[in-house]
């Protein structure tokens, strides 16, 4: 089970003036069960790659895959893919549109051919999952908070049961508990149900401390695809394309050049602590 | 899909139509517009080609977009050929049941034909080379007139700017929302009727939703810059005539004269 891009190219408007590539021969295959994250600066097609990912956009060149079957081939069941496949778009909860949160979560298993009751299990598990308890069923969705209509909006996508988990973004515009609080049951629905995520992040600190791979994505190519320390070292390059290592990275670089004998690809705080302990010997 | 309407949609290129002062070009679209009326003449038409030709020449945008602009308009172009095609007296040509089709006729539903493909394209041909701003800011000076008898002048022209600029805006939203809508399952193409019609629902909640918003932002960003209408407000870039406007005057005159000297020589 597995996406896998092969020589993916996509122009927006090709043959005028407004042509652009958002990508150029994109090779890249996420397996299941992975935790990736993909990073890149604004504009380097990071949002364009998501949207191949489920069938929402065709490349203009190159194949997509999902278990090694071509989505573009002829009767391939793009509407299954999506729901193998779920995309949280950014800012997600610009799509509500119900009267109640609990129907809004409805709409995806619905679509899904469930019947009500079955739809309305589904939705109530996914609102568990992201932190909504049954004092929401029946709020309006335009009456929640900022960061718990996020949540029902990540619900509506995790209500159809998707095997992968594509977010963009989840937590721009949160603060940073709401940020936390979104990224760990994120990282719950990994660990727990199993599912994989990729997860597009402008956060250093965020991808680093949960993710197990790093997708670097410049002007339309993958400039790095490795573990995050791996992608971290490269941090005088990341820099080059307008992005950074996790602050503690450069302490931790900092610290080395003054003699300290710490180990410089830490990633996270913890680690950085560990090492830190580990070379002042206590 | 939604990409594809031309209308409004400004082609940036670097040519002398579009770097002509926008009051020059709405007035010369005017008066291509009337020439295409007053002409009843194949000679007339012939004019009117050549003009419209130069123009799309000298702008420098392909032609396959002023062409996109007739999409929408085919229905109407149809619905009016087939009524002047079919009702018009004159010599019966072809005659079946109760359509008759008269020589007449023909040649009254071709004008037609004519008269509204040029009609769309010369608007184009002006929309595609003023960006939308430069167009309401040449609409407010040519109707500054209109502020002595109470017409509220600056008010329509800033509603219109704010329309335009939020066209494209909206689209993207609504491609925005569409999309997730679809990853979430929806099908807004397949279904009868008033199953798409209910398809669209949580496409349009949102994007009514999120217009509301942006209208309030808006309202907000402009009063925090003490915006308060039309009254002692300068403009950064105000509008002057250079001497190819007034050239362009000359021409569009002698073009207009021009298509008047045929219909009454063509009499």
């Amino acid at each position: 089970m597995s996406i896998k891009l092969e020589h993916v190219t996509y122009t927006y408007s090709p043959g005028t003036v407004y042509e652009m590539h958002a990508l150029e021969d994109v090779n890249l295959e996420i397996r299941d069960g992975q935790f990736v994250g993909i990073i890149g600066h604004t504009g380097s097609g990071k949002s364009t790659l998501i949207q191949h990912f489920n069938g929402l956009m065709k490349p203009t060149g190159g194949l997509v895959l999902y278990n090694g079957e071509n989505i573009w081939g002829e009767n391939y069941p793009l509407k299954a893919l999506r729901s193998h496949v779920g995309l949280v778009f950014q800012y997600p909860e610009h799509q509500l549109f119900e009267e109640s949160v609990l129907e809004d979560v409805c709409f995806g298993p619905k679509n899904q051919g469930l019947s009500p009751d079955e739809a309305k299990e589904r939705a109530k598990e996914a609102l568990a999952q992201v932190g909504l308890g049954e004092e929401f069923y029946s709020s309006s969705p335009f009456e929640l908070s900022g960061g718990q209509k996020r949540r029902a909006a990540i619900a509506g996508v995790l209500a159809m049961n998707p095997d992968v988990l594509v977010l963009d973004e989840p937590t721009a515009g949160l603060d940073p508990r709401g940020r936390d609080e979104i990224l760990d049951q994120i990282a719950e629905l990994h660990s727990v149900r199993g599912i994989t995520i990729i997860l597009v992040s402008h956060s250093m600190e965020d991808i680093a401390k949960y993710v197990e791979r790093i997708i670097v994505m410049n002007k339309g190519k993958v400039a790095f695809d490795d573990a995050p320390k791996e992608v971290f070292s490269h941090y005088r390059e990341l820099e080059g394309m307008g992005l950074a290592a996790p602050q503690i990275t450069y302490i931790m670089h900092a610290l080395k050049e003054k003699g300290i004998p710490v180990d410089e690809t830490a990633t996270t705080v913890e680690e950085a602590r560990v090492s830190i302990l580990k070379a002042l010997g206590k | 899909m939604i990409r594809d309407i031309t209308i409004g949609q400004y082609y940036p290129a670097d040519s002398i139509l579009h770097r002509l002062d926008p009051r020059v070009k709405f007035i010369g679209t005017l008066i291509f517009l009337v020439s295409l009326f007053v002409s009843n003449k194949w000679e007339g038409y012939l004019l009117a080609t050549a003009f419209l030709g130069a123009m799309i020449l000298i702008s420098k945008v392909p032609f396959g977009f002023m062409v996109k602009g007739l999409k929408p308009i085919f229905m109407i172009l149809l619905i009016t050929v087939a009524f002047n095609l079919f009702l018009t007296p004159g010599t019966i040509l072809v005659q079946f049941w109760i359509f008759k089709i008269t020589d007449a006729g023909c040649l009254q539903a071709g004008k037609m034909a004519i008269r509204l493909i040029y009609l769309i394209i010369g608007s184009s041909v002006m929309t595609l080379t003023t960006t939308p701003n430069q167009l309401t800011d040449g609409l407010e000076k040519l109707m500054r007139p209109l502020t002595r008898i109470k017409v509220p002048v600056h008010e329509i022209a800033m509603m219109m700017s704010i329309a335009l600029r939020f066209i494209p805006i909206l689209m993207e939203e609504t491609d925005k929302i569409m999309k997730a809508q679809i990853a979430r399952g929806a099908d807004f193409e397949s279904g009868n009727l008033i199953k798409k019609a209910k398809a669209l629902i949580p496409l349009l909640v949102p994007l009514f939703i999120s217009a509301f918003r942006r209208a309030n932002d808006l309202a907000m960003a402009m009063e925090a810059r003490c915006y308060h209408g039309g009254e002692g407000r300068t403009q950064m870039k105000p509008l002057k005539y250079a001497s190819r406007d007034l050239a362009a005057y000359g021409i569009m005159l002698l073009y207009l004269a021009g298509s008047i000297v045929i219909r009454i020589l063509g009499r």
